[in-house]
């Protein structure tokens, strides 16, 4: 079971939690399985959302496999400049 | 096909060499085409009418008597950019502030535009046009604007987690970190609380906004536009304007110069329906002073700064509240200030709030590293001020407490392998921390971070029928990223820089490519060039086993030629790129090689600055008189850009820091939209600025490439200000720290 990490910017959307366990084994599962457990983030996922797995930040690549044992953590999408 | 992209520790011949620019030649000789340089039969001249006030009603717009004079083709006001966002926020927020609706909500704010057969016909139809405004009251600074009764900007906006249900204009409250602060603060032996503010810039780029906008009767249309990212350009024009995404051509012009401010769209919308309405094609071409008051600067900010640490060095404790303000739209500015103050550091107890506030001044867009320089201002200040406190230097204090591989960043994740301490190590040991300073002169350093960013990229490499190679890419090379891609395709094919020419695609030539932003553009689109030239060479080996009548199996590709290999075919002479090519008409038709990739996983990035500053004690001015900077690039593909990266980054702050401000009146109007009275740096106000370069890899990149557009501009406002407060005696809190400032703080002290 993933232990998924919430910046509190996202948390607003899930109901304020800051920690989510599921299980999820690609970014698009994972985003799916919130969705549809808290349809307000869907909000937050068509804005752009970034997501840390073991401290590499993919923003776009949701075909990404997730470890079973991964530090996963979803944060704001965030601009350059 | 997917391709591996982790990083192979590949040898190299030709990447890391200081090929000559390719654009040199167009640039210098006035050969290249920027946003102003676009001609069409039959254009028409566009101009923007804009709001002299900084607050107001727009009761009335009369545009009859505009209409009736000759000459001009078309006046549109927000009446004619009608709401087609569905509902969107964000993409209401853009075309608000291309064309006001109801209100101008700044000095600037786009009210009406005409377009006419020439310019002194447009300036004079704009005169023609009627506004009748009821003046508002305003709020410019950011913590006025978070005070209880300030003027609300956007009425529809709640600070978030308030119950109350009252408009505010705190759009965003947004904390980061991990721990118990107030635990490690009664940890500490030593605990230093500072309050700082940095003011308002702009990112200063020459050139200014500039489009040329043709749409047809049949609905489809062309957009020249200089940009960042003319794929999202167009996803955003489309949207607003109501047009297909496939009918409508978005050429990115060369660029003089972006650094953020051109991620954003402007007036792009409104030229494009001026063409519309006009049924001709429009040019828009902003002045410097409409850069200035109506496109993107960066926030001006207030920030409290809490560091606690013990007698050996370590931090036990570390808080920030950051304010900035976003201009009349909220912004995530606060947010990514909150995010990126204390990344450098590995710290147990960590707590940072940003928060986003609006008021009656332009849009903020990003700018280099948006937020991160003036978070690195105010931590890296009383980074210096504890390690004076605890009697300890200050880089070895830095080093005690930086972030490594395993450590848990202040915004969350837990850092892979990271390049902080190796940087504050090489200026531990560079020569520019030995020399002797004299008197007025003081020495100062500071790091910075930034995250960098890959994304959607696409890429298409072409083969000429003499051997020469055409790559178009989508990302709008914005500090030299031709020049690395051609070096990339040249690498992967074994072929010379000179035979490749490297262009960038318009959006009906290539799949969507993001911005070139987030320092992204040779980490993806390089990436995405590799790909595409093994694609190529794939289809090169196939061509030579045709030629040779022998398996694709035997066929290897070595230095630029296929070869093949096994005893059979020991006689057959290798076959050049050049070879293969000119029978390629009779082997299959055109050779080609294509890749379109996500390039996630950037890799975060940091810098270390060392600045020597030489102080007026009489005036307050100051002088640079040496700087110098340490980054990782991960693997520099062309050094020269690369230092010419580090060296851009630097000169911006260096101006950031000494000299450039908006400074608005009492009646909300900005007083100094020019380069007259807003300062940038020039050559004369600059040292030579040293760099040294740190290739650790990036294990995410095929050759290890990180970006390095943005962090060397991080670090600067830090650097200077701990410079000035050892040369000066005196701390400064206040960005720009200008000679009125200098005298000011210098008078306080004595």
């Amino acid at each position: 079971m993933l232990q998924v990490q919430v910046s509190s910017s996202i948390s607003q959307a899930l109901d304020g939690a800051t920690t989510i366990a599921l299980n999820a084994q690609t970014v698009s599962e994972l985003m799916s399985k919130l969705s549809e457990r808290y349809p307000r983030m869907q909000r937050q996922l068509d804005e752009g959302i970034a997501v840390s797995i073991n401290g590499q930040i993919y923003r776009d690549n949701w075909q990404v496999a997730i470890p079973a044992d991964a530090e996963v953590y979803l944060l704001p999408r965030i601009p350059g400049g | 096909m997917a391709h591996d992209t982790s990083y192979t520790d590949q040898k190299f011949n030709v990447i890391g060499s200081r090929v000559s620019r390719p654009d040199g030649v167009d640039k210098v000789t006035g050969r290249a085409r920027y946003g102003a340089d676009a001609t069409a039969p039959g254009q028409l001249v566009g101009l923007i009418l804009r709001s002299p006030h900084a607050h107001a009603k727009i009761k009335k717009i009369d545009t009859s008597k505009a209409e009736k004079l000759a000459g001009v083709k078309a006046v549109v006001t927000s009446a004619d950019l009608p709401d087609l966002t569905g509902g969107d926020r964000s993409m209401l927020d853009i075309l608000e502030n291309s064309m006001a609706r109801d209100r101008a909500l700044y000095d600037g704010h786009a009210v009406a535009a005409v377009a006419a057969i020439d310019r002194a016909t447009a300036k004079k139809a704009l005169k023609l046009i009627k506004v009748t405004y009821q003046v508002l009251p305003h709020v410019t600074d950011v913590d006025e604007a978070m005070k209880p009764g300030a003027p609300i900007v956007q009425p529809h906006i709640r600070t978030p987690g308030d119950k109350s249900d009252q408009p505010s204009n705190v759009s965003g409250v947004v904390p980061f970190g991990h721990g118990d602060i107030d635990a490690g603060f009664a940890e500490a032996d030593v605990i230093v609380e500072k309050s700082y503010k940095t003011e308002q810039t702009h990112q200063g780029y020459i050139e200014p906004h500039a489009c040329m906008a043709s749409v047809s009767s049949d609905g489809s249309g062309e957009l020249w536009v200089t940009t960042q990212g003319h794929f999202s350009f167009r996803n955003v024009c489309s949207t607003l304007l109501g047009m297909d995404v496939a009918k409508l051509k978005v050429t990115s012009s060369e660029i003089g110069g972006g650094f953020g401010g051109k991620t954003h769209v402007w007036m792009e919308p409104v030229a494009l329906c001026l063409s519309r309405k006009a049924n001709r094609p429009v040019k828009v071409v902003m002045s410097r002073e409409e850069v200035f008051r109506a496109s993107g600067p960066t926030s001006s900010t207030s920030m409290d700064i809490k560091i606690g640490a013990k007698k050996d060095g370590t931090i036990t404790a570390a808080s920030a509240q950051l304010r900035y303000q976003g201009g009349a739209f909220p912004g995530i500015w606060g947010m990514l200030g909150a995010m990126t103050s204390f990344a450098c550091y590995d710290i147990k107890n960590v707590k940072t709030v940003g928060y986003d506030v609006l008021v009656n001044r332009p849009k903020v867009a990003a700018y280099r590293a948006p937020s991160a320089p003036m978070a690195a201002f105010g931590v890296e200040s009383t980074m210096d001020l504890v390690a004076a406190e605890i009697g300890m230097n200050a880089i070895d204090f830095r080093l005690k407490n930086a972030a490594s591989e395993g450590s848990k960043a202040s915004y969350g994740p837990t850092y892979g392998p990271i390049g902080i301490k190796p940087t504050l190590e090489a200026v531990k040991n560079h020569p520019h921390m030995k020399a002797k300073l004299k008197k007025n002169q003081g020495r100062g350093m500071a790091c910075g971070f930034w995250f960098n960013f890959g994304g959607q990229t696409c890429t298409d490499l072409n083969i000429g029928i003499d051997g020469t190679v055409s790559l178009t890419v989508g990302t709008v090379d914005v500090g030299g990223s031709r020049a690395s891609m051609s070096l990339i395709a040249a690498e992967e094919l074994g072929i010379s820089y000179e035979q490749v020419k490297t262009h960038i695609g318009d959006t009906a030539s290539l799949g969507h490519n993001d911005t070139t932003e987030g320092s992204r553009g040779t980490f993806s689109s390089g990436m995405a060039t590799i790909f595409a030239a093994r694609d190529a060479i794939e289809v090169l080996k196939q061509r030579a086993a045709l030629m040779w009548e022998i398996p694709v199996a035997d066929v290897v590709w070595e230095a630029g030629s296929a070869l093949a290999v096994g005893a059979a075919h020991g006689n057959l002479t290798p076959l050049s790129l050049a070879d293969i090519a000119r029978k390629s008409p009779t082997t299959g038709g055109p050779i080609a090689g294509h890749n379109e990739v996500v390039a996630d996983n950037a890799g975060v990035s940091f810098a270390s600055h060392i600045c020597d500053i030489e102080v007026d004690p009489e005036t307050g001015g100051t002088k640079v008189i040496r700087y110098t900077v340490v980054q990782d690039a991960g693997k520099a593909i062309h050094p020269d850009y690369v230092e010419g990266q580090f060296q851009g980054g630097a000169a911006q702050g260096i101006g950031w820091a000494l000299n450039e401000e908006y400074i608005y009146g009492e009646d909300g109007r900005l007083q100094n939209p020019g380069f007259l009275d807003y300062r940038i740096p020039v050559c004369s106000d600059l040292p030579f600025i040293d760099t040294k370069i740190l290739e650790i890899p990036n294990p995410n990149h095929p050759y290890g490439v990180r970006g390095v557009g943005e962090t060397s501009i991080v670090p600067p406002l830090a650097a200077i200000g701990n410079a000035l407060s050892n040369a000066a005696g005196v701390r400064m809190d206040h960005v720009p720290m200008s000679p009125p400032r200098i005298l000011k703080a210098l008078e306080a002290l004595n």
